[in-house]
């Protein structure tokens, strides 16, 4: 679904990612993790097309992506979720949600039509399906930190994208809130056939729920495989062992 | 109560009323009510930029000029109805919005300010200079009224025996409502819906799939297209078009006006033109202090009420909405 | 092809033009560098200057270094006044949307001119030039007065200086530091809140020092507040927003090409000089010498 080859991005003279390579399978949940600085962030810039990488190559189900700027990247079937809550802040809940769909079903260009009513059932159906249906009226702005994230990962469903980005899904949030999400998010990728890959500093996740693993360290891959591979790995224990959860 | 209120067809209450004032209003009640209607179009033209997109332009009257000068030259130097020199000036408005915008949305906040504010200045100083044309400092005064005769020949009732001004004033008050109706319905649809989006947050929108530049042309594209109607019905009214109608100044007049009704709502803006219009009849016949006396409203207005009068009346409802729910 | 003197003189004024401009854009340019607010009441306290210029003018005459004392004392007013506003109005409006700083700005050029009309009538002031600078000087068959050579040589002066300050010494790190990162330098202890109120100040009082100077050249009427500040925008914008030396060579351009298009194409001098703006945000909008916003 996702073939990354050798993407390398520096930033006046700090080189962010330095070569890294990555693959994920249709329907497969894939995981980066690294420590802070690792170019996480930065590499999922890259593959969705916020920033240009100065060498290297992203193809998305066949297709070259490379160098695409995010709104075509987003049409082609990728989609994502922000690590700093990233919403229409004066927007309801309903609307954020909506946006995505007129956005993805190319109603964009429509300058007649009264927009309130449009894909009404699809919308509530995915709030009821994340749990922010009761929410649906209010503005999104308002919403507590959790509902937020939760309605940023409802907007990235709402774009139907076959491969989902998940920056950080659950920064931020407690215990409960970070099974939850977690479950919710598992349970979605399951029914719609989702190929996810996500981001997270949060260990226990990653390990439950991932099938394949990749460690950033210093804006270079230094290990990748099955869960059991990478916690064996030396090179990983070694980076992360100030970094225990 | 108030949910009853809110349903009662305002909009054609409103143009029901404004039809009225000839009847019951002099001369000079008719010539506001025209000035205030036009520059209700200008203002909700602006905002559809600024309240729904979210993009500050300092260069809004270049379109107004445009679409003047459009509808004078055609209708003073080449004789052309009123039917095709109005649409003309949207048309024109629209085309060369479409070339600065092209420029403008390529750069953001401030940047983005000061280009549009360039482009303006640039239409100004060709309005102010090019004397063969545009009439230079002078400008062109005297354009003619559209040709009102065929409706004496109607013999119709009511419709018979008006002033040409006042029949004016009624075509007015006909196309700025058509207009206005017309954005209504683009703000209200998915595609303003987008604008929305991107005023909002223009990254996330960018990750919905929305091309945030193209959209943001397009609706700089309307913006002027409107602007440039609200231009060419002023030359007439005014009687006649000059090159201070594309100066910064006026941008800035329009731009408080939206803010003064209020960017956040749709009849913000042409309210904003109401309450700044009529203020300045009343002001003015008592000093000649006009500009401190905005100055001042506009600085109480930005400390106290940002979101204008409209944004004011809206957090009162909400208020006592909750009140009553308490 | 046109008399060489005459070129000659032309090249002067244009210098002497861009000298003007650089003193009140470089207000401007502070201002926009530090604060990140492009102030469209510098005009006015150019115009505040010049005013304030021909009203001490007035009371002393201009003999014997009068006219130099009543020139800082209208840009000190000037920068008073620029300091109250900063303080007790401006202040409130740091973390509120630009929009709202700009027009703020707007509001303050409304009520400041119809102010200056209150007090000075809408008549044309004249200020005559100090008795010291009434001759004039014959170089290259071109008579260039004494007072424009002053300013020829004030500018770079004042341009020197700043530099110095804002490069060598610590309140001119400060300053720098605030351009940059303002919450930082509030982490470290700086009162940043006194910082801004300085810096609009300071840049008041270079605005109001400009039009005060320019009083014996230019007739001082009402309008020249709107008249100046589009031309400071555009020479802040070829130069760099928020660049002083950029500020200072923007200026430079900006008064060849008016003179010169003035003698060349004087119907199009005007439209050159915007269509020299609208070119510069197109191709690089962080001008000549400035850097990109982050």
């Amino acid at each position: 679904m996702l073939d990354v080859r050798d993407v390398r991005k520096s930033f006046g003279g700090f080189l962010a990612v330095g070569g890294v390579s990555l693959r994920v399978d249709r329907g497969q949940i894939a995981a980066i993790i690294g420590p802070n600085g690792a170019g996480k962030t930065t590499f999922f810039n890259l593959v969705t097309g916020h920033v240009r990488p100065d060498a290297g190559s992203v193809v998305l189900d066949g297709r070259d992506v490379t160098g695409l700027p995010p709104h075509d990247v987003c049409r082609l079937g990728m989609g994502r979720s922000f690590q700093r809550t990233n919403i229409f802040p004066r927007l309801t809940v309903y609307e954020n949600v909506q946006a995505a769909f007129l956005s993805h079903r190319g109603r964009g260009r429509d300058l007649w039509s009264r927009v309130a009513r449009l894909y009404r059932e699809d919308t509530l159906a995915l709030l009821d399906a994340l749990g922010l249906l009761e929410h649906a009226d209010e503005t999104s702005g308002f919403l507590s930190h959790g509902a937020q994230k939760q309605l940023e990962l409802g907007i990235a469903l709402a774009s139907e994208p076959a491969l989902l980005l998940l920056d950080e899904p659950t920064a931020g949030m407690s215990a409960t809130e970070t099974r939850e999400t977690i479950r919710l998010v598992e349970q979605i990728a399951r029914e719609r056939a989702l190929t996810l890959l996500f981001t997270e500093h949060d260990m226990e996740v990653v390990f439950s729920i991932a099938q394949r693993i990749t460690v950033l360290h210093q804006g270079r891959v230094i290990a990748e495989g099955t869960p059991a591979e990478v916690r064996a790995d030396a090179e990983v224990r070694r980076v992360y062992l100030g970094e225990r959860r | 109560m108030t949910a009853r209120l809110a349903r009662l067809p305002w909009g054609l209450l409103v143009v029901v009323l404004a039809f009225c004032v000839p009847a019951v209003g002099s001369r000079f009640y008719t010539f506001l009510a025209n000035d205030i209607v036009i520059w209700a179009l200008f203002a909700t033209s602006l905002n559809l930029l600024v309240g729904v997109t979210g993009l500050v332009s300092f260069g809004h009257a270049a379109y107004f000029g445009i679409g003047a000068y459009t509808t004078g030259l055609l209708m003073k130097q080449l004789g052309v109805p009123f039917g095709l020199a109005f649409p003309a000036a949207g048309v024109l408005a629209g085309g060369v919005a479409l070339v600065f915008g092209f420029f403008c949305v390529r750069l953001t906040r401030i940047y983005f300010a000061m280009l549009t504010l360039a482009f303006a200045q640039i239409v100004w100083a060709i309005c102010f200079q090019w004397n063969e044309v545009t009439g230079g400092e002078q400008g062109m005064p005297e354009i003619p009224y559209p040709s009102f005769d065929w409706i004496a020949e109607l013999q119709m009732p009511l419709v018979g025996g008006w002033r040409t001004a006042e029949y004016f004033y009624f075509l007015t008050l006909i196309m700025v409502a058509l207009c206005l109706w017309v954005m209504r319905r683009i703000v209200g649809s998915p595609f303003g819906r987008m604008l929305a989006t991107i005023r909002e947050n223009a990254e996330r929108a960018e990750f919905i799939g929305v091309n945030v530049r193209r959209y943001e042309l397009a609706a700089f594209v309307l913006a002027g297209a409107f602007a440039g109607l609200a231009g060419g019905l002023f030359g007439i009214f005014n009687r006649g078009v000059f090159p201070d109608f594309a100066y910064w100044t006026k941008s800035a007049e329009v731009l408080i006006m939206t803010l003064l009704g209020g960017m956040g709502t749709f009849y913000g803006p042409a309210i904003g033109a109401m309450v700044l219009i009529l203020l300045n009849q009343q002001i003015v016949a008592h000093t000649q202090y006009w500009p401190f006396v905005l100055g001042t409203i506009l600085v109480i207005l930005l400390f106290v009420f940002p979101g204008g009068l409209a944004g004011a009346v809206q957090a009162a409802a909400r208020r006592v909405g909750r009140a009553r729910h308490a | 092809m046109p008399d060489p003197s005459f070129v000659f003189a032309q090249s002067v004024s244009g210098l002497t033009t861009a000298m003007f401009l650089f003193l009140i854009a470089s207000g401007l340019s502070l201002i926009f560098g530090v604060l990140r607010v492009l102030n469209f009441a510098h005009g006015s306290f150019y115009m505040l200057g010049a005013y304030a210029a021909f009203q001490f003018v007035q009371w002393t005459g201009v003999g014997g270094g009068r006219f130099w004392l009543a020139a800082l004392a209208a840009a000190a007013t000037v920068a008073l006044l620029g300091g109250l506003v900063e303080r007790l109005l401006f202040r409130h409006l740091y973390g509120k949307e630009e929009l709202y700083q700009l027009l703020f700005t707007y509001a303050l050029v409304l009520i400041l001119s119809d102010v200056t009309r209150m007090i000075w009538g809408t008549q044309q002031k004249s200020v005559s030039r100090p008795p010291e600078l009434t001759g004039a000087l014959s170089l290259f068959g071109a008579t260039i007065p004494h007072y424009n050579l002053f300013i020829l040589l004030l500018g770079p002066a004042i341009a020197l200086t700043v530099w110095f300050v804002l490069q060598r010494t610590r309140v001119g790190r400060f300053v720098r530091a605030a351009a940059l990162d303002r919450e930082t330098l509030g982490a470290l202890g700086v009162n940043v809140d006194a910082l801004y109120t300085w810096v609009f100040v300071i840049a008041s009082f270079l605005g109001g020092l400009g039009g005060a100077l320019i009083s014996p050249m230019r007739a001082t009427t009402p309008g020249m507040d709107t008249e100046i500040i589009v031309e400071a925008f555009v020479v802040v914008v070829i130069g760099g927003l928020g660049s002083f030396w950029g500020t200072f060579l923007g200026a430079l351009i900006y008064g060849q090409v008016l003179s010169f298009g003035i003698l060349f194409f004087p119907r199009f001098s005007i439209f050159a000089v915007f269509a020299l703006m609208a070119g510069v945000l197109i191709v690089r909008p962080w001008g000549l010498l400035g850097r990109p916003l982050k």
